[in-house]
């Protein structure tokens, strides 16, 4: 199957197979008018089968929120045709307003207009805490 | 500006600190009577308290400030709707120091970041209580005479209780403490508690559903309330609300200096019989509450009393 090669946009590369459509949600690519592309279970010599969204737009993403779905994906930034830049991302120290407290004992349950901020409390299994209540993510 | 949300904001030698002003300030009251002289302290309580309102505010007053209340949300803006953020700005521009108690869990940390003075958590949630640990800790080294070495039951409710969870992390701290956690399974203390404050620093535990068998070995027991306002399921809680009645009957195996402890209020964990045993200290802790607040009222003022 083939997708164009886009001449400027941004190309999120090596997501584990099966997180793409996730990812593109709570980047709100499923709510936008740009012209994307999700590729799913790409023939991967590193990964086995990996996805990749393609936009076709130089936007700005939400590096935290990639980092913390898919924390090997990496994040190319395309102008004219050429990669201009290559991103490699990691978990997150913070989080704010990616994932909501599922506490309902949480302050952030009762007062909505409080920002739902995670801390990264486990860089090795990529656990995230919420700085209210200090549940798990 | 400093404030205490959680019992691990304070080090040591914090918590060191505060304890010695506290066994100062009951060897020597005169010296604290103006200590706070013109100084505001608010409490502002949206879920039931007697203990710990009470405590803070006779602590003030025998540091010679005074006291702003705001007991039940009922009664206060929060029933129109206001935000704990507003409520901490509002009530900053009145008061020196402010302790909240609040059912949800993290709103004394949101106080915090919204106050312009001194916030002090007096209880969110089933998330912490630090002013209760320090209390504990300060009965610990009373009638104790320290923190080392020694292995301490904790009893009952381990599952949603603030106090344990705070006094298992303060305590963790020290040298060659062991624990033995007593509690039916489904009350059991969560695994992060274990995993990231136990296992991790190599904390020796136990964990049993059977009181009588842990006691013999224990310098001290600290017994707490299955607490009904924690469940969402009337059920469950009347199926375990009796599983720990501590009776003289079963003290007969316990050490002679065991130390039985309780935040309070108790509903029937301890029976009224046990409380003239010389090893009841859970009326002496709760007195050792107002000395230990106001050790902290003083530090987090920077009213320094010298020792």
């Amino acid at each position: 199957m083939n997708i164009d090669s886009i001449r400027n946009g941004v190309v999120i590369d090596h997501i584990k197979a099966g997180s793409g459509m996730r990812l593109c949600r709570l980047l709100g690519l499923d709510d936008t008018e740009l012209t994307v592309a999700i590729i799913r279970n790409v023939t991967s010599a590193k990964m086995g089968r990996k996805d990749i969204i393609k936009i076709d737009s130089v936007t700005s993403v939400n590096l935290d929120l990639i980092g913390y779905v898919d924390p090997g994906a990496t994040v190319n930034i395309i102008r004219n045709g050429q990669v201009s830049e290559k991103l490699s991302l990691d978990f997150p120290e913070k989080l704010v307003n990616v994932i909501k407290c599922k506490n309902p004992r949480c302050i952030t349950s009762c007062e909505q207009e409080l920002p739902h901020i995670f801390r990264l409390t486990d860089r090795k299994s990529g656990e995230y805490r919420c700085i209210y209540c200090e549940t798990k993510a | 500006m400093k404030s205490l949300i959680d019992i691990l904001d304070l080090s040591v030698e914090e918590i060191d600190s505060l304890i010695k002003t506290s066994e100062d300030s009951i060897g020597n009251p005169g010296d604290y009577a103006d200590a706070c002289r013109r100084k505001k302290l608010a409490t502002l309580f949206f879920e039931p308290s007697t203990r710990t309102r009470l405590s803070f505010e006779a602590a003030m007053y025998e540091l010679g400030g005074n006291v702003l209340s705001v007991a039940g949300g009922g009664t206060s803006s929060a029933a129109k709707g206001e935000s704990v953020a507003d409520t901490a700005k509002v009530v900053s521009c009145y008061a020196d120091i402010i302790a909240i108690r609040h059912p949800k869990e993290g709103a004394a940390y949101v106080a915090a970041q919204n106050a312009t003075v001194p916030v002090i958590n007096a209880g969110d949630g089933g998330h912490c209580h630090p002013t209760q640990t320090l209390a504990d800790l300060l009965t610990i080294k009373r009638e104790k005479g320290g923190f080392s070495g020694l292995t301490v039951g904790v009893c009952g409710d381990l599952k949603f209780g603030r106090t344990v969870h705070s006094l298992i992390n303060a305590l963790s701290r020290y040298d060659g403490m062991k624990f033995v956690l007593i509690s039916p399974e489904e009350l059991k203390v969560p695994s992060y508690v274990k995993n990231e404050t136990l296992k991790k620093k190599g904390i020796p535990y136990e964990q049993t559903t059977d009181m009588s068998d842990a006691l013999p070995e224990l310098d001290i027991l600290y017994m707490t309330r299955i607490q009904k306002e924690r469940f969402f399921n009337e059920e469950d809680y009347l199926r375990l609300k009796d599983t720990y009645i501590l009776t003289p009957d079963k003290l007969r195996n316990a050490r002679h200096d065991l130390c039985i402890m309780h935040p309070l209020p108790r509903v029937n964990e301890i029976s009224v019989a046990v409380d003239s045993d010389p090893r009841a200290c859970y009326f002496r802790q709760a007195l050792n509450g107002k000395y230990i607040r106001m050790a902290l009222i003083l530090m987090l003022l920077e009213r320094a009393v010298k020792i």
